[in-house]
């Protein structure tokens, strides 16, 4: 009764990588409580407002390098301790499935 | 340029999975208030007869079920309050041919939309209408990954088969897939081939979910009780497999709290984030709350979702801390796991405000964790499958009930 093996290995992110969120989640603001979260299934994630601006910018087109020069620039932070975090971040997300490259 | 940044560093980003979490210190409005999730039981009719059912036994008649007009208002009610993810369930919940409106409401109402099916009657073309109308995910359960076992299970000859062909087609329509693996003492030494087959199937997310002894399950545990050591092995199993996993398969646990020492915090605390309303609408803090005699509860063709949340009576009996006995009240867990599970109080210790048997703390508990372990040890008893045929067979009182211990 098996199936095809259709399963992906674990994504490791690199400077590199075009992170995006797959179509299942779904980014969405929640107004009666004042946050964003993120819809996934038989889960919601509650990114913080620099989470937030992270995932905007995963579009599967731009690399974590690039993401992270333009949050460098718009939090006026070096773009080496804005990497790290932007790695950290992501990494974490693709090991529970939700950011794909 | 933003608060959340400290030393250039960003803080903690993203907290997991709490259904409540942010909602507490949020501002007093109305919708900040709301339950986070909602169990849509839109059907007690099922193609199976599982005996494993957490149904109640008193399965609700096709006649009294809602209409599509009151499940519409229902799902507009669910967005406008702040729901955010509506669990369409049952019974069978493609049984109900108005299921494409219904998802379609509760897609409009902004709500995350999950099926929760047993897939042996649902179409590709069905399928693929209800995607159209804004389906988020899947969820499909396999009663063993032995066929004929699972069809013996689920008495449904060809089950297998049909729920690999829907399993697919979620797939090939883009859609996230949930394997669910109901786990008892007739399938829990196939724990690691269904592993295999959530991996095959290409699911993003697999429920290993340990039978919850509640409504038809609860009647049939001396068929569905695993031993101990079967348990804790299965347990170890999949923490290693989770770890081995991680990014390909997300592994979601449920574990039989016959065997715990800490009980599961029900629902993430009652009336806290979750509600469940039935196929006549009846709303629920949790869909055995029934179970419970003394309370009483609202429907929601006499009053409006939101008011029947913040002010029924049955949603405020076991909100909080308030309501707690001892060990319960002066326990330092007590915001953590809210004394557990309030049917589970009731069925097994005849009074609901007890702690939950499952804890260690609990009087009971030695005799839950022995009566376990007795049934366990016995040739597993046939089946009282769930169908409404078996509904008077139901009827016989528990043969023992259990006593606390000194």
């Amino acid at each position: 009764m098996m199936a095809e093996g259709t399963s992906p290995g674990r994504l490791i992110v690199n400077q590199e990588t075009r992170p995006f969120l797959p179509a299942y989640l779904k980014l969405r603001h929640d107004a009666g409580r004042g946050r964003w979260v993120l819809l996934a299934p038989e889960r919601i994630l509650t990114p913080d407002e620099t989470a937030v601006a992270v995932l905007k910018l995963c579009d599967g087109k731009k690399t974590v390098e690039e993401i992270s020069e333009a949050l460098a620039k718009d939090y006026a932070a070096p773009v080496d301790v804005i990497r790290e975090d932007v790695l950290e971040l992501l990494q974490g997300l693709a090991d529970k499935g939700y950011i794909k490259a | 340029m933003s608060p959340t940044q400290t030393n250039g560093h960003f803080e903690t980003l993203v907290v997991d999975d709490e259904p409540t979490a942010g909602v507490s210190g949020a501002s007093p409005t109305l919708c900040a208030l709301a339950p986070v999730g909602l169990l849509a039981e839109l059907t007690h009719r099922c193609p199976l007869q599982c005996s494993y059912c957490s149904n109640p036994l008193e399965l609700e008649r096709v006649n009294k079920e809602l209409t599509t007009a009151e499940w519409v208002s229902v799902m507009e009610q669910a967005g406008a309050m702040g729901i955010l993810q509506v669990h369409l369930s049952g019974g069978e919940p493609t049984a109900r041919k108005d299921l494409e409106g219904i998802v379609e409401a509760a897609a409009k109402a902004g709500l995350y939309t999950n099926l929760i099916t047993a897939a042996v009657t649902l179409t590709r073309p069905r399928l693929e209408e209800l995607v159209k109308r804004g389906l988020d995910h899947v969820q499909i359960s396999f009663q063993d990954v032995d066929a004929e076992n699972a069809e013996r299970i689920a008495a449904y000859p060809g089950a297998t088969q049909k729920k690999l062909d829907v399993a697919h087609w979620v797939t090939e329509l883009g859609l996230p897939l949930t394997i669910n693996a109901p786990i008892h003492r007739q399938n829990i030494h196939n724990v690691p081939r269904y592993i295999q087959l959530a991996l095959e199937l290409g699911a993003q997310r697999l429920e290993i979910a340990h039978v919850q002894y509640y409504g038809w399950a609860y009647l049939n545990r001396a068929a569905l009780i695993p031993t101990y050591q079967e348990t804790v092995e299965s347990i170890e199993f999949v923490e290693r497999e989770r770890e081995r996993l991680k990014g390909m398969l997300t592994i979601d646990m449920v574990v039989p709290d016959y065997y715990a020492k800490r009980p599961k915090p029900c629902m993430g605390g009652w009336g806290k984030g979750f509600m469940n309303i039935t196929p006549s609408g009846k709303v629920l803090p949790c869909h055995a709350a029934e179970t419970i005699k003394h309370l009483k509860f609202d429907n929601v063709k006499d009053r409006a979702l939101l008011d029947i949340w913040l002010n029924s009576d049955a949603f405020n009996a076991f909100r909080g801390t308030e309501w707690m006995r001892e060990p319960c009240r002066s326990c330092a867990f007590r915001e953590i796991d809210f004394g557990g599970c309030r049917c589970q109080a009731m069925a097994i210790t005849g009074d609901a405000r007890n702690t939950d048997p499952a804890c260690a703390l609990s009087p009971y508990h030695g005799e839950m964790v022995a009566f376990a372990r007795a049934k366990a040890a016995e040739p597993p008893k046939p089946f009282i499958y769930r169908n409404p045929r078996n509904v008077p067979n139901t009827a016989k009182p528990e043969p023992r009930p259990l006593v606390p211990a000194e």
